[in-house]
């Protein structure tokens, strides 16, 4: 169960992107909304998703939406979650995004997402009005019923509340440090 | 045939994986009876040579081989005929190795 429920705030965080910049959820704060989801490079279904979320990026940024994309995964146990990997993965695939390594994990502890990919849609004043799932089919686009991301992105731009505002998030765990870690210096 | 479907809990497809193949083995009208494993530990992992969840064995052959692949509980990641990835072997991943096992099976060894 997620530590943001539906109508709370979004939590502050900043984060080293692939980019080489910082990124901040204050960074954002012009756009009508932003979406925060916790991914990995390795987890099966984020990499059968992956293409979506370029592709909802894409159709929504002329409205005013902004991706987060989170990897809070410990690369010691995942190495292809390192973030030298994070980088790759963002160039092949065309991120239009920013990529964030979250290392000390304390960004998905705060939040209390737990999966990958596990979505978090923040509306103007940045409250929560969608939590859960990308849509309801990781294995085949074309198989989608509901849009799950995409809907709550149509009600929140319009001003309205989600018709389905929790879903299950579908994914991996997220993997966990086996002994707490002070973040890196540098 | 021997079928064996190991699993680990981190993994939320297991179950509709499992009722995949035994949705292919009863088409193909092979004794849907499975070994089922439930791997937790890295330990079990190794032992069992698991390389992610899920993994099926036909007759001891992974309908999937990941030669190389790091024996660890994780959740496996599939290349479908299209070229996607999927967190599940497809239905035609899981045919043809009940067909490949059932042909090696029917073909003389001499």
């Amino acid at each position: 169960m997620a530590n943001v429920k539906v109508g709370d705030p979004a939590i502050p965080f900043r984060l080293p992107g692939v980019d080489g910049r910082e990124h901040a959820l204050e960074d954002y704060r012009d756009r009508e909304a932003v979406v925060v989801i916790f991914s990995c490079n390795h987890c099966p279904y984020v990499r059968a998703w992956e293409d979506r979320m370029v592709a909802i990026q894409r159709d929504y940024a002329p409205r005013g939406v902004q991706f987060l994309v989170i990897s809070s995964n410990d690369p010691l146990q995942y190495p292809e979650d390192s973030f030298d990997r994070m980088k790759e993965r963002a160039r092949e695939k065309g991120y239009n995004f920013p990529y964030l390594f979250d290392e000390t994990q304390e960004v998905a502890r705060a939040y209390g997402a737990q999966r990958t990919p596990e979505v978090f849609v923040f509306d103007r004043q940045r409250r929560l009005r969608y939590h859960g799932a990308i849509d309801d089919n990781y294995e085949d686009p074309r198989g989608v019923r509901h849009h799950y991301l995409r809907e709550a992105l149509e009600a929140v731009l319009a001003g309205k509340e989600p018709q389905t505002s929790e879903t299950p998030p579908v994914g991996c765990t997220i993997k966990w440090r086996r002994e707490p870690a002070s973040r890196a210096s540098s | 045939m021997r079928v064996t479907f190991l699993y680990w809990e981190g993994c939320p497809s297991h179950e509709e994986a499992l009722a995949r193949l035994r949705r292919v083995l009863e088409e193909e009208g092979v004794e849907p009876s499975v070994e089922v494993v439930r791997v937790d530990t890295e330990e079990d992992a190794r032992r069992w040579k698991f390389v992610g969840s899920p993994t099926i064995l036909v007759e001891g052959e992974d309908v999937a081989p990941a030669p190389g692949a790091p024996y660890r509980l994780t959740c496996r990641a599939y290349v479908l005929e299209d070229g996607r990835i999927s967190p599940l072997p497809s239905v035609d991943q899981i045919r043809a190795a009940v067909r490949r096992a059932r042909a090696a099976r029917e073909t003389p060894n001499r």
